[in-house]
């Protein structure tokens, strides 16, 4: 390992980048709506995804009325809050969460960040969008059919999910279905993208090592995804057959409603294994991407080198592996063998150890630092303070007893919506508010910024905190209504009209950020090409927004990482990673 | 699941072994100046983007095969579990399928010779051969379905049109790529660099295929009982 | 600089949110004590990590904020720091870990002496069958459900026939005497939740679940559904009874078997078919 430091011949190296042929547009169809730039499929993916977010920003106040006033809302029946409950969950996990992070930031940062003219396969890139497109119109499309879209929960649990019990289970449920596994072929498609890029396409220079923590973040969550997926299309396909075809693949017998169906011996379990081998890294599928971020933005704002980077890189290795041997811990109660949960619990609790040091270092990056409090980092250190506050109460569920009386209670809901629902939305707001100057050119408005943050973090934390106590007194969720419950008692009613209020205003106030983003497309302030002083690459472009092919003739040539902040000696408080050396070839 | 163990732990040892080469754990990261990109003697080329691209593919596909043999395995647990009998002619089948690696095997060694008339008959070979085992597929469905082995009947059935359906569907995927080789080497009239990585990448997709149907057939005929019973020892 | 304030108004907040808090366990009624205890030690160590971390972050949020001329240090790592944590950690990890195991190892080895009664779900009731005589449960299938077998128990079977049905949805148990919960559905996917019994169980078509638990406190307590199964389940509701080993015995005895009930109903067959 030693030779890898010592340049290998003096002259320059040949271009390490194969001579791929750039795509040209050539009409405005193509340039805009076919189009295979890494950073407009970026955008794309990211307009869609949003769209789609606030559909599930609506159903989730559906669910929150009926949840604050039971019966009082003409339009709320049960059908339409288990549908409501369904959608909303799915969409914010697989449609929202997972595209916004892979696709969006994905597409945009990774070529850009690793020194790439664009991604490796521009077209099949491009079609990796329009099958997801296709996807969630075919997601939503399940709203216009007879029976609305499947109430099944975003679990999709058989035999349940397929049976007459449940809304949607004569349409809403195949269209669930096709959907998801349409999502899963586009996504395979960009997956292969991104990986094949960060191991290929990087600049000259660019060691594993001198990645950003993003791209690290991107490439692990992606790697993980690819191995993940297939558990979840396995699934999709298979009860899709038991739907359709009649199989018996996790059908037992059963008598529904008292009419004998035709399903002999199958398994229930079977699907919630192979639902949660991939549901389990799906968490971190969306978690990963916001840990790198994060890191890159607290060090821009902080003005210091992230703290421990080389801990930072094997934390995520060390929880992409993991996260692949845990998915049990949420079938703690399914009636799986007993013994499982021994090795469910280690192996979960394990997985705290390096997301715990993550947290030290995204921390200790403070200390001795220089902080900028723009809106970016605030939004960052929201995310600290959610990130934490979710990740500890990972830790009850995932002890395997202290789970058994917590899960399928409100506990859960509040765990899962604080660590993967609030903490990365915390983050890619503050993501769109740092890169927005790259992508536009112009700066997003700051006071606006931080109202929003304000509304939007203590908000948030308003909704979820208080909802950890419903569970923890027993509260079931999924329950439409509560009726007359012995052990719950009236202020539980008016917690649940308080969260309710707070929720409503929180989604309201998100219109202050789509009119900060929208307004600052042409009143924001000219950015420049480096607003924030960053040193990693993305910010050395030749123009901004960047050009076709990002890096004008030459591609940049990296020489140091990308946390060089406050480097004793240097002129400035920071130093772009492609910025020739200092002082001989070898400072230390 | 003793299934994904097994494909999990090959991964993951590949992908830690990579990264350690790559100097993820080594200590100079901190060092500044043009350090050589990839540790890699300057005289070999990187692998084109497009190779690297099918092994990661190749990475998914095995997952998806591993988790429908998991399924295999604990769905087969239950007492209704009925193999079909397995239909003759997928012995025929293997081995048209076995030539058609060859073949492909075959046309990469030629293309490597630059031995455009090879490359061209090799291919057709294989193209014809990979589809005359996809008629042997589906023939073997009807002779089940004859014989009313429906999916619908029992679970067993069920997983052995799923199975052979889904190795069948890659199948087909490949020969798309193939197809556009062969209209590739129409088109140029000679062996050029781009074609023999084309010709490569099929030969390893159809190697694969090959390896995967072959576990798939041992499991279908229940030669790999033993290691379903060996997973559930080590389970319960 | 606000945003330290607002940290630290964040921890106090959330600390005096869970001292105040009106919304605690329910009275425990079971043994399982214990994972009450864990969880009170659970809320211990990750409390005190959540209020150290954010602190230390609003600490350094003031005292490192920027001001003109200040310029960050620059620090790439500390591996003894870091390797100091990460032991740290570990061992607060385990301090969860090691009574977490100890305590499910308990959960789910069953007492030999344990009472079995089975638990039957259906969208969207609960219905009950306690060993007759012979203490022994007979065998059942879904096979055989029919509108005079609702459980579906097998006909045949010896054992079966004394067994007690209750299908109204009220289960009572003796006090201090460990009862082990065999749980079928007939449908979908169930969970026999009571919250104050603590443990609670999938109920899974095709299989039997169980878990076992020791009642405690007499009183009557709700049956809830704790997975979801359709539309009907925030209705899905059953009592459990605690009651004293002789009022069980009473209310016992009062039940039908699954003889009586398979005559009964025949009688009325023939009843409707003569009119």
């Amino acid at each position: 390992m030693t030779d890898a430091s010592v340049p290998q011949n003096l002259a320059p190296p040949p271009a390490e980048v194969e001579d791929v042929e750039l795509y040209h547009a050539h009409s405005w169809i193509t340039k805009y709506v076919f189009c295979q730039d890494a950073k407009v499929i970026a955008i794309q993916y990211a307009g869609t995804a949003i769209t789609v977010g606030i559909l599930a920003l609506v159903l989730s106040w559906v669910i929150r009325l009926q949840l604050a006033f039971p019966g009082a809302i003409p339009f709320i029946d049960a059908n339409v809050y288990y549908q409501s409950v369904t959608m909303h969950g799915m969409i914010m996990v697989v449609y929202m969460l997972t595209a916004i992070f892979l696709g969006g930031f994905g597409n945009y940062l990774i070529p850009l960040m690793v020194g790439a003219r664009d991604m490796v396969f521009p077209y099949v890139n491009m079609l990796s969008y329009w099958v997801y497109l296709i996807a969630t119109l075919v997601l939503v499309s399940s709203y216009f059919v007879p029976g609305g879209p499947t109430g099944a929960g975003w679990t999709l649990y058989p035999p349940q999910s397929i049976l007459t019990g449940t809304p949607g289970y004569d349409y809403g449920i195949i269209l669930m279905l096709v959907s998801l596994i349409l999502f899963i072929v586009g996504f395979t498609m960009g997956g292969l993208n991104y990986v094949v890029t960060v191991l290929q396409a990087r600049t000259r220079g660019m060691t594993l090592m001198r990645l950003p923590l993003t791209v690290w973040g991107i490439f692990a969550a992606a790697v993980m995804a690819l191995l993940a997926f297939p558990g979840l299309f396995v699934a999709c396909v298979m009860l899709l057959l038991d739907r359709i075809l009649g199989t018996s693949f996790f059908m037992p017998s059963l008598v529904e409603l008292g009419e004998r169906k035709d399903y002999v011996g199958g398994s229930p379990i079977l699907f919630q294994h192979l639902f949660w081998f991939f549901g389990h890294p799906e968490v971190y599928i969306v978690a990963l991407p916001a840990f790198g971020i994060v890191s890159d933005l607290i060090s821009v704002h902080a003005r210091k080198n992230i703290f421990g980077y080389r801990m930072m890189v094997w934390a995520i290795i060390a929880i992409g592996v993991l996260s692949m041997v845990v998915w049990g811990h949420h079938m703690y109660v399914s009636g799986m063998d007993p013994w499982f949960g021994f090795f469910f619990a280690v192996t979960t609790l394990a997985i705290a150890v390096p997301t715990a040091l993550k947290v030290y270092n995204w921390v200790l990056t403070l200390w001795h630092a220089d902080i900028h409090f723009t809106t970016p980092m605030l939004f960052a250190l929201g995310f600290l303070v959610t990130f934490v506050n979710g990740g500890i109460t990972g830790l009850y569920l995932g002890n395997v007893i202290v789970d058994v009386p917590l899960s399928a209670t409100l506990f859960v809901v509040a765990h899962f919506h604080m660590v993967m629902g609030i903490a990365p939305v915390l983050v890619i707001f503050g993501a769109i508010y740092h890169w927005y100057p790259k992508i536009t050119g112009r700066m997003m408005d700051e006071r606006l910024g931080k109202i929003h943050f304000w509304i939007t973090f203590l908000g948030a934390y308003a909704i979820f905190f208080p909802m950890h106590y419903l569970g923890v007194l027993g509260m079931p969720r999924r329950f439409y209504e509560m009726g007359d419950t012995a052990f719950v008692p009236a202020s539980a009613a008016t917690l649940n009209i308080v969260i309710t209020i707070i929720a409503l205003a929180v989604g309201f106030a998100q219109s202050i950020f789509f009119y900060n983003l929208f307004r600052s497309l042409k009143y924001g302030a000219p950015a420049g090409g480096n607003p924030w002083r960053a040193a990693s690459l993305e910010w050395q472009t030749p123009e901004t927004p960047p050009g076709h092919g990002n890096w004008g003739k030459h591609l940049p040539v990296v020489y140091r990482w990308p946390y060089a902040y406050s480097v004793p000696g240097a002129p400035e408080d920071f130093l772009p990673q492609d910025a020739p050396p200092l002082r001989g070839e070898h400072s230390p | 699941m003793s299934v994904m163990g097994l494909f999990f732990i090959s991964i993951f040892s590949f992908a830690i072994l990579w990264l350690a080469r790559q100097g993820v754990f080594a200590a100079h990261w901190l060092e500044e100046g043009e350090v050589a990109n990839h540790r890699r003697p300057a005289a070999t080329e990187p692998p084109p983007a497009a190779k690297v691209g099918l092994a990661i593919f190749l990475a998914v596909a095995g997952c998806l095969f591993s988790l429908l043999a998991a399924a295999f395995y604990m769905r087969g647990d239950a007492p209704d579990w009925q193999m079909p009998p397995i239909p003759g002619i997928l012995w025929f089948n293997t081995a048209i399928l076995v030539a058609s690696s060859v073949a492909l095997q075959l046309a990469l060694v030629a293309a490597r010779r630059a031995e455009f008339e090879r490359v061209k008959t090799a291919l057709l070979i294989g193209a014809a051969t990979a589809g005359l085992f996809i008629i042997g597929q589906i023939w073997a469905w009807r002779e089940l379905l004859e014989l009313r082995f429906f999916a619908s009947s029992n679970a067993a059935n069920a997983f052995f049109y799923l199975l052979t359906g889904a190795h069948a569907l890659h199948l087909v995927g490949g020969l798309v790529a193939l197809a556009r080789t062969t209209d590739k080497v129409r088109g140029e009239g000679r062996v050029t660099r781009a074609l023999t990585t084309s010709v490569e990448l099929c030969a390893i997709y159809w190697h694969f295929l090959l390896f995967v149907w072959l576990l798939m057939f041992a499991m279908l005929i229940g030669w790999t009982d033993g290691f379903g019973l060996i997973c559930r020892r080590l389970l319960s | 600089m606000s945003i330290a304030i607002v940290m630290v108004l964040v921890v106090a907040g959330s600390i005096l949110f869970h001292v105040l808090s009106p919304w605690r366990m329910t009275p425990i009624a079971s043994n399982w004590g214990f994972i009450d205890d864990t969880m009170g030690l659970t809320f211990l160590v990750t409390g005190a990590g959540f209020v150290a971390v954010i602190l230390f972050m609003a600490y350094c949020l003031y005292r490192f904020r920027h001001e003109p001329g200040r310029r960050a240090a620059y620090e790439p790592e500390n591996q003894k720091l870091e390797a100091w944590l990460g032991i740290v950690t570990t061992i607060a990890v385990v301090v969860l870990l090691a009574p977490g195991l100890l305590v499910w190892g308990q959960f789910i080895t069953v007492p030999k002496d344990a009472i079995e009664i089975e638990a039957v779900g259906v969208q969207w009731s609960w219905s009950f069958r306690l060993a007759g005589l012979d203490h022994q449960l007979g065998s059942s299938d879904v096979r055989y459900i029919d509108t005079t077998n609702s459980l579906g128990l097998s006909p045949a079977d010896p054992k079966g026939q004394d067994d007690l049905l209750v299908t109204s949805g009220e289960l009572h148990v003796p006090l201090g005497k460990p009862i082990k919960m065999l749980l079928r559905s007939v449908d979908v996917l169930h969970d026999f939740y009571v919250p104050e019994i603590r443990a609670k169980m999938d109920l899974v078509p095709g299989i039997v679940t169980y878990f076992w638990f020791t009642p405690t406190k007499i009183g009557e307590y709700e049956i809830l559904c704790a997975a979801y199964c359709g539309t009907g389940h925030p209705q899905m509701r059953g009592k459990l009874i605690i009651e004293s080993e002789a009022d069980f015995e009473a209310w016992q005895t009062a039940q039908q078997t699954f003889e009586q009930s398979r005559k009964s109903a025949a009688s009325q067959d023939k009843r409707a078919s003569a009119q």
